[in-house]
């Protein structure tokens, strides 16, 4: 077992949900497979899903929902199996 | 001077139309006072403003929008009064409520104006109250097939089916005929539940060629005048890219009933400060329907201050402190053309993709007619949080002709380095015949952006 770091692929502010009121793509602990999406990156006014990259389970997030992030920062751990 | 008279405004905004309305106040003698996030440290309205105070985190959710930060700066500061600007907390009711109850002047409409013209329904009704056609339609939703053929009818192909939940021009279907809306409607019916999660559609005159044409207002809450019309129809997903004052679509006869439409809706509702209607204009019939009203100044602004000499933001700013419009409609009269191109920090080759980052090198357009609004400058980084949006470059001439003529000159005295910008895609835009001709309509754009335009 080892563990990724899934980084930010642009500077902007970080989302969990896909909206407000939605559920959040991802909860920690759960398994994710490469395509699947993980968050939203704003960036100016547009909005980019960010995929997990890897098959594994999502151990963590690194930033809180509705933070600033930069490009090349680290967003969430993945632990492959 | 007025009872609400102020010498301390805040501004809570940031970018251009922060430092355009800093400029304003200041020629006004008014003190300003600029509020910005964490991102916005360095930014330029910062350092033009006599005061500055930090309000939140770089989101703008944790800053510019959120109204407790902004009142909170604002009594710290002595303000007695807030513009909003564009954008942001600008056409938020609930903002302008909050701001009354602090004590504070909105630079803006009452909170009963900027509801009832930002309920698209009530503002719908208001203007056939006034007299002022707006797009024929249905009430209510359609029932079922019956329904729509019956609808149709009356309306006339071809038909739009909008899906009530959609907006900025998602869950939209042309129907030409009678087997097109029956085909079309199960179907848009069965989008908009997956869309929108409401299955409510509909139905729309649809205009084939529509202009987008609006028409500038000012109001002391007494009587409202018009500061003629703008041309803007050059969008790119509903987001405007080029504005021109006149409009070259509209002859004297149209443009006397279009603004004279426009003063009676913004005198119906007792209008303060400066606003604008939205109409669409059908170029085949000459008819025009009222879309909604804006209750702020818009990013367009500037083409009508040049081509009728007037401040807006002055004027918006002397309205709020209680004076009565200085303007009387006869002393409104428009001179020549003017044009206003966009900026925006994105990538034309790469579908638009935003492009924040340093400004490493700036050389801004100049000489005679030509204006500049932007809060650029060399060094400066441009945030990833806020609208693409970094400069607008403006300028006037005595015939439209003059006026393309002269941007061409700006653009090619214009030079970013460090960011993407969309100079390059403009520059070709105002070499496009078309263009030139000034017969375009709202998809002129993106039809040419995927048919002809390269990217250089």
């Amino acid at each position: 077992m080892s563990r990724q770091q899934i980084l930010s692929p642009l500077p902007g502010t970080f989302y969990r949900r896909p909206n407000p009121t939605s559920e959040p793509y991802v909860t920690e602990g759960d398994p994710v497979t490469a395509d699947q999406t993980i968050c939203l990156i704003e960036i100016m006014k547009q909005f980019n899903e960010v995929k997990a990259g890897v098959n594994g389970k999502l151990v963590e997030f690194l930033v809180a929902n509705e933070d600033a992030v930069m490009a090349g920062q680290p967003i969430a751990i993945v632990e492959i199996e | 001077m007025h009872s609400n008279a102020f010498d301390k405004l805040l501004i809570a905004n940031r970018g251009e139309i922060a430092v355009r309305i800093i400029r304003a106040a200041r020629d006004l003698g008014i003190r300003t006072v600029a509020i910005y996030s964490e991102a916005d440290r360095d930014a330029l309205h910062t350092w033009l403003a006599d005061e500055a105070l930090c309000i939140g985190p770089p989101p703008a959710g944790k800053s510019y929008l959120n109204p407790d930060a902004i009142i909170a700066a604002a009594k710290q500061s002595g303000a007695q009064a807030i513009h909003p600007g564009y954008g942001f907390l600008a056409e938020s009711a609930e903002f302008a409520k909050k701001c009354a109850e602090a004590g504070l002047i909105f630079v803006g409409p009452l909170a009963e104006s900027i509801a009832s013209m930002g309920d698209k329904a009530l503002a719908r009704r208001t203007a056939e109250l006034a007299g002022v056609s707006t797009v024929p339609g249905t009430p209510q939703p359609i029932r079922d097939v019956e329904d729509a053929r019956a609808w149709a009818d009356e309306i006339g192909y071809p038909v739009m089916i909008k899906a009530a939940g959609g907006g900025g021009g998602r869950g939209i279907r042309v129907a030409q005929n009678r087997d097109e809306l029956e085909q079309a409607l199960p179907i848009a019916q069965y989008e908009a539940q997956a869309a929108f999660g409401n299955k409510a559609v509909y139905l729309e005159k649809f205009i084939p060629h529509a202009r987008h044409v609006e028409v500038q207002i000012l109001g002391d809450g007494r009587q409202c005048i018009h500061l003629f019309e703008r041309e803007c129809s050059i969008q790119r997903k509903r987001q405007k890219v080029v504005e021109e004052a006149l409009s070259p679509c509209i002859d004297d006869e149209q443009r006397s009933q279009i603004t004279l439409a426009a003063v009676r809706l913004a005198n119906a509702v007792a209008y303060r400060g400066a606003g604008t209607l939205e109409f669409l204009v059908d170029p085949e019939t000459k008819a025009f329907y009222f879309i909604e009203m804006n209750t702020r100044i818009q990013v367009e602004h500037p083409v009508t201050e040049l081509v009728c000499g007037v401040d807006l933001v002055q004027e918006q700013i002397r309205v709020a402190a209680g004076a009565s419009l200085r303007l009387r409609q006869e002393d409104v009269r428009p001179q020549g053309w003017a044009i206003e191109c966009r900026i925006n920090a994105e990538n034309p080759s790469q579908n638009f993709m935003p492009h924040p980052g340093q400004v490493q090198r700036l050389r801004l357009p100049g000489g005679p007619w030509v204006r500049v609004d932007t809060a650029l400058y060399e060094g400066y980084t441009i945030p990833p949080f806020y609208d693409s949006l970094i400069a607008k470059v403006i300028v006037w001439g005595e015939t439209r002709e003059e006026a393309i003529r002269r941007m061409r000159r700006a653009l090619y005295e214009l030079h970013i380095e460090g960011v993407s910008t969309t100079k390059s895609m403009l520059e070709q835009l105002f070499v496009n015949p078309c263009f030139a001709s000034g017969q375009y309509h709202t998809n002129f754009l993106e039809r040419w952006l995927d048919a002809e335009y390269r990217q250089a």
